[in-house]
């Protein structure tokens, strides 16, 4: 049976309760016949996100698209954009999940043991956010290199954000000949070569 | 010893890359050989970083399409669409019929163009160089069509919020149905060479399958989902632009063979049905297109400012070549650049299907089926921050200069 935007956030209210902070449903049309895509939003204390999700779940089983997430101030926005309802034409509904982490603890439950394929990223929120994602079942870094210094988390807007010497000006390289520098080069003044 | 530790000892770890087996873009892969079999994969991915969500943290939105442009070196017109969408979206503005239209076309002949380019790189992992050269002698004519109308080859700058920068006019519409009649009869040989080849059905067929209930739990996308036998297309699912008017189909192998087995030749059976799908949609949609504006604000100023006014947040899917593209965008009232852009491109959802379909496979077959799921390094690898000039990591000019170092050494 499908549910109708309406119902699934009945659903949503009916197990949450005042965990379900806010919730809207989004409709945008486009081309000629300017058929409907129906696009609810959900915010919820980040408690209830695995439970959420399993009610989810349990509704239609949802395709993550990915997780987004916005450094706003004291607190870090995580969404999971869901999709549920695929192989119906025009029949998919975007359920997008908003959880808000303080950053005085900035942990939030892995939703890995419903769906797999979250792993990708929740790895890449944990390096680019320094979140922790607790029983995530693999905490390696998966986008950022190898040597990346530790507490430094690119899309902090804090000072654990990018240092402004980590920045390489595109006016400042491939001075010389055809912009491609010699191996001694390198070697430039303030830079120590350290053994890897 | 016990008999786990003996089999241990026995295991090679491989690494393939930085340097991708199938295409040439930095990826690493670790494989866990035991003899030719493949037992465990992981994947670095990681080398290829530009920074590109802070830089847009200091641009304005229109300034971020061109960025958006380059995300992809083939999908041109994917992403920066998803990012005008997600933007108008955020924006409250809504794009004229024509505009729809337009970017559907666009959106198509890009298909085709990465389809027909796939198809030549799969038949050069296979050791079919003529097929190879065949299928890009087609893909060069859809680039031709693209700089035709849009005055490049790749990167093409034609989206803007709110619309097209550029429109299609009734005297170029010739040139694209003539087009439009040579790849199709093209198809049909491509297809023919293909799917009635021995040789490649005897390399891809059963060869790194992915099963469809792993293809749904790991949120794959794209024709690699599609292969598995979901019928999941956002063309279809959750219609954007024209394709609602169109009533597109998700294209699955069992319309051709009946069947579905989830291997590497229902990727390709899938990617054929989609270039003659394309064609199909960018036929109806010259024909059917409206006429009207292709823009709802021309002057670039004042867009500018009804963006900085702007205050919410907005999503743009499209469906590209590859799969699912999904831009999330969070605009603040009185701020020029957007608080908040996440790129997720469809490489990205597909990186655990790699680990997933290559176990117990040969490492002859690795670079086939790595091609199967055309991967995009770029697109996905696009997040980390621009480092310093100087790090410990050696870069390409440098290698190749030890690796002849090395050969010179040798020859003493």
């Amino acid at each position: 049976m499908t549910l109708t935007p309406a119902e699934i956030i009945e659903r949503f209210q009916k197990l949450l309760g005042e965990g379900l902070r806010n919730s809207r449903i989004v409709k945008r049309s486009e081309g000629k016949q300017t058929r409907e895509s129906v696009q609810v939003w959900l915010t919820l204390d980040k408690s209830l996100l695995h439970s959420a999700v399993k009610q989810l779940a349990d509704i239609h089983y949802p395709h993550l698209a990915v997780i987004s997430g916005c450094d706003v101030g004291d607190v870090i926005e995580l969404n999971y954009h869901f999709f549920i309802y695929y192989e119906v034409p025009n029949g998919e509904v975007n359920v997008t999940i908003k959880v808000l982490l303080p950053k005085t603890d900035l942990t939030v439950r892995t939703i890995t043991d419903i769906l797999p394929g979250a792993l990708v990223s929740e790895r890449e929120k944990q390096e680019f956010f320094g979140i922790k994602v607790i029983d995530i079942p693999d905490s390696r870094r998966l986008f950022l290199p190898e040597d990346f210094p530790e507490g430094v988390y690119p899309w902090r807007k804090d000072e654990t954000g990018i240092p402004e010497d980590m920045v390489k000006k595109l006016y400042e390289v491939g001075k010389g000949e055809c912009g491609m520098r010699k191996r001694d080069d390198n070697k430039q003044p303030g830079h120590e070569e350290k053994a890897p | 010893m016990n008999q786990s530790e003996n089999k241990l000892k026995h295991n090679i770890k491989t690494v393939i890359g930085p340097n991708h087996p199938a295409l040439k873009e930095p990826v690493k892969f670790i494989f866990e050989m035991e003899g030719e079999k493949i037992c465990k994969v992981d994947i670095a991915p990681g080398h290829a970083h530009r920074g590109l969500e802070w830089m847009a943290w200091r641009r304005n939105c229109i300034q971020i399409i061109h960025l958006a442009d380059r995300v992809c070196g083939i999908c041109g017109v994917a992403h920066s669409m998803t990012f005008c969408r997600a933007v108008e979206q955020a924006a409250g503005i809504q794009v004229p019929p024509r505009a729809d239209y337009l970017r559907t076309i666009y959106a198509e002949l890009e298909r085709m163009h990465s389809h027909l380019l796939w198809a030549g790189v799969a038949a050069m992992e296979l050791g079919f160089d003529t097929l190879f050269y065949k299928a890009w002698e087609v893909r060069e004519d859809v680039m031709d069509l693209l700089e035709y109308l849009s005055g490049n080859r790749v990167n093409y700058g034609v989206m803007q919020v709110g619309g097209m920068r550029r429109d299609i006019t009734s005297d170029q519409i010739p040139r694209i149905k003539k087009s439009l009649k040579y790849y199709e009869d093209l198809f049909f040989q491509l297809a023919d060479m293909f799917l009635e080849d021995s040789v490649i059905r005897m390399r891809c067929r059963d060869t790194g399958v992915l099963s469809k209930d792993m293809a749904l739990k790991l949120s794959t996308v794209g024709p690699t989902i599609r292969s598995s036998g979901v019928a999941h297309d956002v063309r279809q699912d959750d219609p954007y632009c024209a394709y609602g008017d169109l009533d597109v189909k998700a294209m699955t192998p069992d319309m051709l063979g009946g069947e579905v087995h989830g291997d590497v030749f229902d990727r390709i059976i899938v990617r054929l049905l989609e270039v003659k799908q394309s064609v199909e949609i960018i036929r109806r949609s010259v024909d059917e297109m409206p006429g009207g504006e292709i823009i709802t604000e021309k002057l670039m100023m004042v867009l500018l400012k009804n963006l900085k006014k702007a205050e919410g947040e907005g999503v743009g899917r499209h469906e590209a070549p590859r799969g699912e593209v999904f831009h999330y965008v969070k605009l603040k009232a009185g701020d020029e650049s957007p608080e908040a852009w996440k790129v997720k491109a469809s490489t990205y959802s597909n990186l655990m299907g790699w680990l997933e379909i290559l176990k117990g496979e040969q490492i002859a077959d690795i670079p086939i089926i790595i091609a199967s799921l055309d991967p995009c390094i770029s697109c996905m690898d696009r997040v980390a921050i621009v480092r310093k000039g100087k790090t410990n990591i050696l870069t390409q000019l440098e290698l190749r200069e030890l690796s002849r170092e090395k050969t010179r050494e040798l020859r003493k």
